[in-house]
């Protein structure tokens, strides 16, 4: 970069031109078989079994349902069981816009999920304030929790919302030291 | 015979499910499912990520007139306009956008721009899958959005800005 700017391993070069690459999960370092191994199925049980919260603030919970419903059928992902409780839930699809006043309850809400717990920000006003950039909503739900997906569309179809599910199942899957983390070995 | 009838009513309520069963699924079986779009049915006036048009000769349709951006609702559009020149032609008209992003975190697809478009250069196509992982991943650039380039022109040879300023060929239109 001619500014000085230096991103490290993240820029690779594509087609002669300098490009930042998207950023990856986990740990770098190499680990052992067994851990590795066992990392896999972990991961691969959790990415098959993404349990959603049952958790809609606005038109985009529409879609979600939508995606939920027979037509989309996410039970092909294994991701069908909207949970009432955050507590036996994996995932939260932040799905509509986040008004100040919800900010807090999302928190809680988010702090409730047992570990391991995924965010994804469904839409233009959860992911950036979208038409709304006013007083009343929070601009980027990122502000109040991590993401790990984002989804733009207004609202998006469930389709696109499928596809952030691929994506995460892709992260989940790519996810190293699952077994040291759940272990709490060090 | 109440007990007859419990039979009856339990022998039509299990029809409906061998029924079913044997249906064929109706499952819109979005990332398994064949062709480019993996199975996903859109219909033809479906907005998704756009698309900018280029005219016969392969120039951009686009001359930076900034009416998109002024129609947008969420202000996702952001363009820097630059004069064309005889050696490095990129739109037909006197000026061309340099620099054309569009900001999906923001963007809600509705269509303004492509309404206020007097060259008829921006338009909705049928992608979807746009999500990421990093919401900066999601402001596209002008390259990603640019339409391939017409078959008798060489569908391959995408125009390439860094290129002309590093002193390859500009690409010029026929007749100049």
């Amino acid at each position: 970069m001619s500014n000085g700017v230096s991103f490290g391993s993240y820029v690779t070069t594509e087609n002669g031109k300098r490009v930042v690459k998207e950023l990856t999960f986990g740990n770098p370092t190499p680990e052992g078989v067994v851990l590795t191994t066992l990392d896999h199925a972990v991961n691969w049980m959790r990415k098959n079994s993404i349990w959603p919260l049952t958790f809609g603030l606005a038109c985009c919970a529409i879609e979600m349902m939508s995606m939920g419903a027979s037509r989309f059928d996410i039970a092909r992902f294994g991701a069908e069981v909207f949970r009432p409780s955050p507590r036996q839930s994996d995932l939260i699809i932040i799905a509509g816009r986040v008004a100040n006043k919800m900010a807090p309850v999302i928190r809680q809400l988010w702090e409730q999920m047992p570990e391991p717990k995924w965010v994804i920000s469904m839409g233009a006003c959860a992911t950036s304030g979208g038409v709304f950039n006013n007083y009343a909503l929070v601009q980027s739900v990122n502000q109040v929790i991590p993401v790990d997906v984002y989804v733009p569309g207004c609202p998006p179809r469930p389709e696109q919302l499928i596809y952030a599910i691929t994506l995460l199942q892709e992260k989940i899957q790519k996810e190293r030291g699952t077994v040291r983390r759940a272990l709490n070995i060090k | 015979m109440p007990v007859l009838k419990n039979i009856a009513a339990i022998a039509k309520g299990m029809s409906i499910t061998f029924r079913e069963m044997l249906a064929p699924t109706v499952v819109e079986n979005y990332p398994d499912g064949p062709g480019p779009l993996k199975g996903a049915k859109v219909q033809e006036r479906y907005r998704g990520v756009h698309v900018l048009q280029r005219d016969e000769n392969g120039l951009e349709k686009c001359v930076a007139c900034f009416l998109c951006a002024a129609a947008c609702p969420s202000n996702c559009i952001y363009i820097e306009a630059a004069e064309n020149t005889a050696e490095h032609r990129v739109s037909g008209a006197e000026r061309y956008a340099k620099v054309y992003n569009i900001d999906y975190n923001r963007c809600i697809f509705c269509g303004y721009c492509v309404e206020a478009c007097p060259t008829d250069a921006i338009t909705h196509g049928h992608g979807f899958e746009v999500a990421a992982f990093s919401a900066s991943n999601l402001v596209y650039r002008k390259e990603q959005m640019l339409a391939p380039m017409p078959a008798h022109m060489g569908a391959n040879a995408v125009f390439n800005q860094e290129e002309v300023e590093a002193g390859a060929p500009a690409m010029v239109a026929p007749g100049e």
